[in-house]
C-alpha cells in the first residue's frame, strides 16, 4: 500500500480517513502507481461520454449482479472482472461515480464483500469533478491486465438476508428510501421505473432516514458534525448497535452503509440488498405504513407475549 | 413481426450487427444525435409529457403533421445519455410514419434489439415506457 493518503482536514475527523480522497488530491495522485480509478454510474454510457482520464468503467448491472441468479457475482468472476480491469488485489481503488456517488458506494460495498481492502471514494463524485471543470476524456484508458485472486465472496458481516432482518428485530433498521415510499404510498422512488413490489410500506420499527440526507449539496459527504446529528442525534443510534439498512434494491443504502461504517464507526452495520423489491413482495412478512415506525412483531399493544404467527 | 416499419427494422438490423461493446457505443451515437427541441416547444414546456419510468428526467411530446405524418420530439440532459440514446431512437425510428404504423409497432421492440446485455432489462424498461407514453398520447390527439 503505496499509495498516500488524502489528508484533508474534513477526512480526518471521520472514522476511517483513508476511504476518502478528494478531487484536488486525485489530480494530483491519478497517476501513482498501484492506484486504479473506477467510474460506476446509474446511467451505463457515462463513461463513454467522458471519464477521468485512465479510469476504469464498472457497471453495477452488466459487471457486478449475477446474470442468471438474483445475487453478486462469483469469487471466479469477480476475478475475471478485476483482471479484466487492471486491478490487483493490493491495489489502491478510488472509486466515483454520478448521483453523489450512490452507485460508486455500492460499487465500494460489492468490492467489500470480496475484501478487497483499500477501496476509496472521490468525495462529490463525478459532479464536483465536472464543477470544478477537471479534466475529462473519451480516449479508452489502456489497462495492463492482471491476475487477480479467486477469492471466496464473505457475505455475513455486511450483507443482510430476509431472515437475518425476521431475526434482527429490537435492533435499529434504517430505511433510506423517500417519505413516500416509507409510508408505503408509493413504492418506487419518485420519478424511477416500477421495480416491482406488491407492497407499500415499511419493514416495522425501521427510522426513515432518506439516504441524501448525507450528501451536502456538491455531492460531497456532510461532515462528521452535521452526520452525527443525523444518524445519532435524530436516528438515535449509538456506538454499539447492529444497523441494517436498506432501500429498495440495496443500492441506496449501499451510500448508508459506507456513511455510517465509514464515515461514523459503526462497527456492525449491515446493508440489506434484497430490500424493498424482496420484502414488498415476500408472504406473510410484517409490514407497517404510515409515517410512523410501527411496532416489532409480537410487541404490539395487546398482543400477548406468546408470539403467534 | 411483419409490421415493424423500415426505419426501426434497420436501426434493429444495425445494432444486432455489433458486439456487445460497440453497441453501447451506437446507443451513445443516437445519444448525441438527439435533436434540440423545436423552438414551440422550447417555448411551452407544458405541452412535454415526463417520461417517470425513465431514471432520467425526459420529456416527450408526439405531434401529427397536416400530412398525417407523426414525430416524437424528447429532450433529456446531457448526463443521461442512456435515456437519450432510447429517445432518439424512437423518434429516428417513428419518424414520419402513419398513426396506423405507430400502432401497429410490437410493445415489445426495445427489448428486441440487442441491448438486454449490454444495457441491463431494467434500463430498458424505461424505453419501453417511453413507446407506450407516445402511442398514448397520439391515441388522445386523435381523439
Amino acid at each position: 500500500m503505496t499509495v498516500p493518503l488524502d489528508p484533508t482536514e474534513k477526512f480526518a475527523a471521520f472514522a476511517h480517513p483513508s476511504r476518502l480522497v478528494s478531487t484536488a488530491w486525485l489530480a494530483d495522485h491519478r497517476t501513482d502507481a498501484g492506484l486504479v480509478v473506477v467510474e460506476s454510474d446509474e446511467d451505463v454510457l457515462l463513461y463513454e461520454v467522458g471519464h477521468i482520464r485512465g479510469a476504469v468503467k464498472i457497471d453495477w448491472h452488466t459487471d457486478l449482479n449475477d446474470k442468471v441468479n438474483r445475487d453478486y457475482i462469483d469469487g471466479t468472476a469477480f476475478a475475471a472482472l478485476m483482471s479484466s480491469k487492471g486491478i490487483a488485489r493490493d491495489s489502491t481503488i478510488v472509486v466515483y461515480g454520478d448521483k453523489s456517488n450512490w452507485w460508486a458506494a455500492y460499487a465500494l460495498w460489492v468490492f467489500t464483500l470480496f475484501g478487497h481492502e483499500d477501496v476509496r471514494l472521490l468525495d462529490g463524485g463525478r459532479t464536483k469533478w465536472l464543477a470544478e471543470e477537471r479534466e475529462m476524456t473519451t480516449d479508452a484508458s489502456p489497462v495492463a491486465p492482471t491476475n487477480y485472486p479467486v477469492v471466496e465472496r464473505i457475505d455475513a458481516p455486511i450483507r443482510a438476508f430476509k431472515a437475518d432482518v425476521l431475526a434482527h428485530f429490537g435492533n435499529p433498521l434504517i430505511d433510506v428510501r423517500s417519505d413516500e415510499e416509507y409510508s408505503g404510498a408509493r413504492t418506487t422512488m419518485p420519478a424511477y421505473p416500477e421495480e416491482g413490489a406488491l407492497r407499500g410500506g415499511h419493514i416495522p420499527t425501521a427510522a426513515s432516514v432518506p439516504w441524501a440526507r448525507a450528501a451536502a449539496e456538491d455531492s460531497t459527504f456532510k461532515t462528521r458534525a452535521e452526520l452525527d446529528g443525523i444518524y445519532r442525534t435524530e436516528a438515535g443510534l449509538t456506538d454499539d448497535d447492529d444497523v441494517i439498512a436498506y432501500c429498495r434494491i440495496g443500492e441506496r443504502s449501499s451510500h448508508t452503509w459506507f456513511v455510517l461504517t465509514h464515515l461514523l464507526g459503526f462497527e456492525n452495520v449491515r446493508n440489506y440488498d434484497g430490500s424493498w423489491t424482496e420484502w414488498g413482495n415476500a408472504v406473510a412478512v410484517p409490514i407497517a405504513i404510515g409515517t410512523a415506525p410501527g411496532t416489532a412483531p409480537g410487541t404490539a399493544p395487546g398482543t400477548a407475549s406468546a408470539q403467534h404467527r | 413481426m411483419s409490421a415493424l416499419p423500415a426505419q426501426l427494422a434497420e436501426i434493429q438490423e444495425d445494432f444486432l450487427a455489433l458486439e456487445q461493446k460497440d453497441r453501447l457505443l451506437l446507443l451513445l451515437e443516437f445519444a448525441n444525435e438527439l435533436p434540440e427541441l423545436p423552438q414551440q416547444f422550447q417555448d411551452h414546456p407544458d405541452l412535454l409529457e415526463r417520461v417517470v419510468e425513465c431514471q432520467s428526467p425526459v420529456f416527450i411530446f408526439v405531434d401529427l403533421d397536416a400530412d398525417g405524418a407523426f414525430h416524437l420530439h424528447a429532450t433529456a440532459p446531457r448526463e443521461s445519455p442512456t435515456t437519450r440514446g432510447f429517445a432518439s431512437i424512437l423518434a429516428q425510428g417513428l419518424e414520419g410514419l402513419s398513426a396506423e404504423q405507430v400502432f401497429a409497432v410490437p410493445d415489445d421492440y426495445p427489448l428486441s434489439i440487442g441491448l438486454t446485455e449490454a444495457v441491463s432489462p431494467l434500463r430498458l424498461r424505461g424505453m419501453s415506457a417511453m413507446l407506450g407514453r407516445a402511442k398514448r398520447q397520439l391515441r388522445e390527439r386523435l381523439g
